[in-house]
């Protein structure tokens, strides 16, 4: 390429002042990492009190400011960053952009996070302790009767949603906008795909959040009633609003996740996707889908009976375009020349894994038997199962897929596997046990529970342990790889991989498709 | 990877690096937690006790829309010295369409709530339904209508009788903004709000045709009408408000109908004050600067997108909140 390009700029002002579109993704994944293991320590926290029956360590409104927050940093902080980071990174070289459509917004999107999960967390020192209604906020827990340091977090959920909307603004611009000539809609990667539903559905429902919030904020300081039936509100319009913006966030949260393990199966399976064009439409039938389910995690309020209906069925529509999914990906792998790297490990776990999640899905979706499960540790397996070995394992085997790309040095195989190994075992380890404890009537958000759950919560926690400490090894390879790697040079780090990322230099160079290609 | 021609392609501007990013970040920061740290104050806090929350919120604030200013300073002078390729200005227009897209969703969540209030939890409250349980053992006495005239909290003797579920004084207002007499509809303050505020989207219209058709003169004096009619238009819903608080006891503690009533009013209030100054920049570029030609008055066009989005949610406001 041309002899006018600039490097990045020296000392710490690359970084402040970024409007390059890597710098700002490496940005954005290294705060998630660290937000991943904050959240994380959380989770360690609540798990060491549940080892045994009875209190062991912690008094339980600090227990419930720890699934608070636990559930808030890895939703809001952890997974969603780490999606955006990874959009950053690769959209614009998988569509053959010089850079992000604007590249400042792009900077501010970033910098608003850290000052505001910064916010967050300090609450937990703050009178009257942090958020401990749990990660749904409902009212009146997150109203009448929380702590004052509920005004700051409801700021900074205002701040995390603004930083949310303008990064899937900017995704959409660039998607629509700066694909290279040739790049028509259909020919687009499946993880560009993903990202640019996933960014329509970031914009529509990040303001109905912050809408809810409002409304909070209102009913605390300015004496409204809008979740208050005294006024004539209703604490249900709540739990409505909230799982309005719910719902479709679950997909914002596994879309981009599809969306990676849509490239990389078939990489490591040497066949083009299967399904490419039922792929895209699967993807926005489930979006469109997600804004009309979103009761059904209300069964227990006291709906009529019809909206319970209604709910139940849209809801187990979506297992329709899941499904597509589930078997494009699986037959996309049937005869192909499959090798099995550390990224096709991870994809393989999350196909596995994901599924069984999404069964648990299902039969939560079946209204008279979820008003079995409901609130019960069944719910929470299900949930780890798509939001863990779902969104997470998928970005782990995003990390080792392009990490040779992003840095030119090859991490260290057999770490990855290990890594892999360990994190697929105590994984099921942890969650596992939690459907039986779930169905047997273990209530979530709980710091203490009935003796005949003893020995499956003590599995449990050994499982998150083992799964958490893991972790560290993965951030440690990582660290390694960019530090001391073997260097690479080839183009295509991965023999079967496709795609234009694949056709600039490794390690990327810091301005990529300044003049863009043609693509045939 | 081949090359286009460079008369197809323009080199799309990528600005090497920049502070505003990060000072807008600082500045939204410190104004929300010192706004935050206001409310708390005011809530929780000891009167006695000085703290500098509003000066930390006035600072974080100035700061923010300095800093704001300064950015469109940055992004309009890029353009005037030809930085902008025709893509760039597409990206700027998908930016601002999604944007209004995001604003419609947030008013989207307060008409959804007034719709489910007004049509599931009033008449559930009253005792329709399933909610009759709910009616005889919480609420005994409690009739909806709506506009809601008397609270649940009201019907059952106020907050100092009811010795559960309660979380505020809710009591209900003496007049409501539903029109009083049909006869005196000349009378009628939102009729007159919603002439106003249509006539301005047209003469915003009136200003762009002008714009196209090279004709600055047009489009000055129709813009400042514009521009004009919004203010009158806030001017008359603080009038609104006043005596709203001061003659009808309306205010935010209404219950539900003061709620919903200044939540819709008072943010699509907030959006027209935004909308009108970003007109009124619009304005002082043009005339005070010369700005805008008919092929280049993106920041013109967006303010107008914008002022006909914040149009629209009044004629939807007038119909759900007042007039119905």
């Amino acid at each position: 390429m041309g002899a006018h390009h600039h490097g990045p700029a020296k000392g710490l002002s690359r970084w402040l002042f970024a409007t390059n579109h890597k710098d700002i993704g490496t940005m954005y994944l290294w705060f998630s990492f660290s937000m991943f293991i904050l959240g994380g320590s959380f989770a360690m926290v609540i798990r060491a009190e549940l080892f045994q029956p009875g209190m062991q360590l912690v008094d339980p409104l600090f227990f419930n400011q720890m699934t608070t927050l636990h559930g808030l940093i890895m939703v809001f902080g952890a997974i969603m960053p780490s999606f955006v980071g990874l959009a950053n990174w690769m959209i614009p070289m998988m569509i053959g952009a010089p850079d992000m459509a604007l590249p400042r917004m792009n900077n501010w999107s970033f910098w608003i996070l850290p000052p505001t999960f910064l916010l967050l967390a300090s609450t937990l020192f703050m009178e009257g302790g942090g958020p401990a209604f749990g990660w749904t906020f409902y009212a009146p827990l997150s109203t009448t009767y929380a702590a004052p340091s509920v005004t700051f977090f409801i700021f900074g959920i205002h701040m995390a949603g603004l930083s949310s909307i303008m990064g899937s603004i900017n995704i959409i611009a660039t998607v629509m906008n700066m694909r290279a000539p040739g790049m028509t809609y259909m020919k687009m990667p499946m993880f560009v795909w993903t990202w640019l539903i996933t960014a329509f559905l970031l914009v529509a429902v990040m303001p109905v959040l912050a809408g809810a919030v409002t409304m909070m904020l209102m009913d605390i300081h300015f004496g409204t009633s809008f979740f208050s039936a005294a006024g004539g509100g209703d604490p249900v319009l709540f739990q409505h609003i909230f799982w309005f913006f719910g719902h479709p966030e679950v997909y914002i949260i596994i879309l981009p996740a599809f969306g990676v393990v849509s490239q990389i199966i078939p990489a490591f399976s040497r066949k083009p996707l299967f399904g490419y064009d039922s792929m895209v439409y699967a993807t926005a039938s489930i979006a469109l889908l997600s804004f009309l389910v979103w009761a059904h995690h209300m069964y227990t309020v006291g709906m009529p009976v019809a909206g319970e209906l209604f709910f139940m069925y849209a809801t187990m529509l979506i297992a329709v375009p899941t499904g597509v999914k589930v078997f494009n990906w699986v037959t996309t792998m049937w005869r192909g020349s499959m090798t099995f790297e550390t990224p096709m490990l991870f994809a393989i776990g999350f196909l596995i894994l994901f599924t069984i999640g999404g069964f648990t899905g299902l039969m939560l979706s079946i209204a008279p038997a979820d008003f079995q499960y409901h609130d019960s540790y069944f719910v929470v397996a299900h949930f780890h199962y798509v939001m863990v070995a779902g969104a997470l394992f998928s970005m782990t085997a995003a990390v080792y897929y392009w990490l040779p790309k992003w840095c030119g040095r090859m991490y260290n195989e057999t770490m990855g596997k290990t890594h892999f190994w360990i994190s697929f075992i105590s994984f099921n380890v942890a969650f596992f046990p939690q459907h039986f404890v779930g169905l047997a009537g273990m209530p979530r958000r709980i710091p203490d529970y009935a003796l005949q759950f003893a020995d499956f919560n003590m599995m449990s926690s050994i499982g998150a342990f083992v799964y958490g400490l893991s972790q560290l090894l993965w951030g440690y390879n990582v660290i390694s790889t960019i530090v001391a790697g073997k260097p690479i040079s080839d183009e295509k780090v991965w023999e079967g991989a496709e795609g234009l990322e694949w056709t600039v230099a490794t390690p990327a160079p810091f301005h990529t498709f300044e003049t863009p290609p043609q693509v045939k | 990877m081949t090359p286009q021609t460079s008369t197809e392609f323009e080199k799309y501007y990528v600005p090497e690096k920049s502070r505003l990013a990060l000072c807008a970040a600082t500045g939204l920061f410190l104004s929300l937690f010192g706004a935050a740290n206001v409310m708390n104050d005011m809530t929780y806090g000891d009167p006695s006790v000085e703290t500098n929350s509003w000066t930390i919120f006035l600072c974080g604030l100035f700061f923010f829309l300095a800093t704001l200013f300064g950015w469109f300073r940055t992004t309009i002078k890029e353009n005037r010295a030809g930085l902008s390729s025709a893509q760039m200005k597409k990206s700027y227009a998908l930016g601002m369409f999604w944007f209004i897209f995001s604003e419609v969703m947030f008013f989207f969540v307060f008409f959804s709530a007034l719709f489910y209030v007004r049509n599931l939890v009033g008449p559930w409250l009253s005792g329709e339904g399933d909610g009759g349980r709910m009616n005889g053992l919480l609420w005994p006495g409690f009739e909806y209508t709506w506009p809601m005239a008397i609270t649940p909290q009201e019907a059952m003797g106020g907050a100092a009788s009811q010795p559960i579920a309660n979380n505020g004084d809710f009591v209900s207002f003496e007049k409501s903004m539903a029109i009083s007499e049909a006869s005196a509809w000349w009378k009628w303050l939102p009729l007159w709000n919603t002439i106003i505020l249509v006539s301005s989207s047209v003469t915003v219209h009136i200003a762009h045709s002008g714009l196209l058709a090279d004709n600055k003169r047009k489009f000055n004096l129709w813009l400042g009408i514009s521009v004009l009619l919004g203010m009158i238009f806030v001017a008359l819903q603080a009038l609104e408000y006043y005596e709203a608080y001061a003659h009808y006891g309306l205010t935010l503690n209404s219950g539900i109908y003061g709620s919903t009533f200044f939540m819709l009013t008072g943010f699509h209030g907030f959006h027209v004050i935004i909308g009108m100054t970003m007109l009124l920049v619009q304005w002082l570029r043009s005339v005070r600067a010369g700005h805008f030609s008919a092929e280049d008055h993106f920041g013109f066009e967006a303010s107008s997108w914008y002022w006909h989005f914040v149009d629209v949610v009044w004629v939807l406001l007038f119909l759900f909140v007042y007039v119905l």
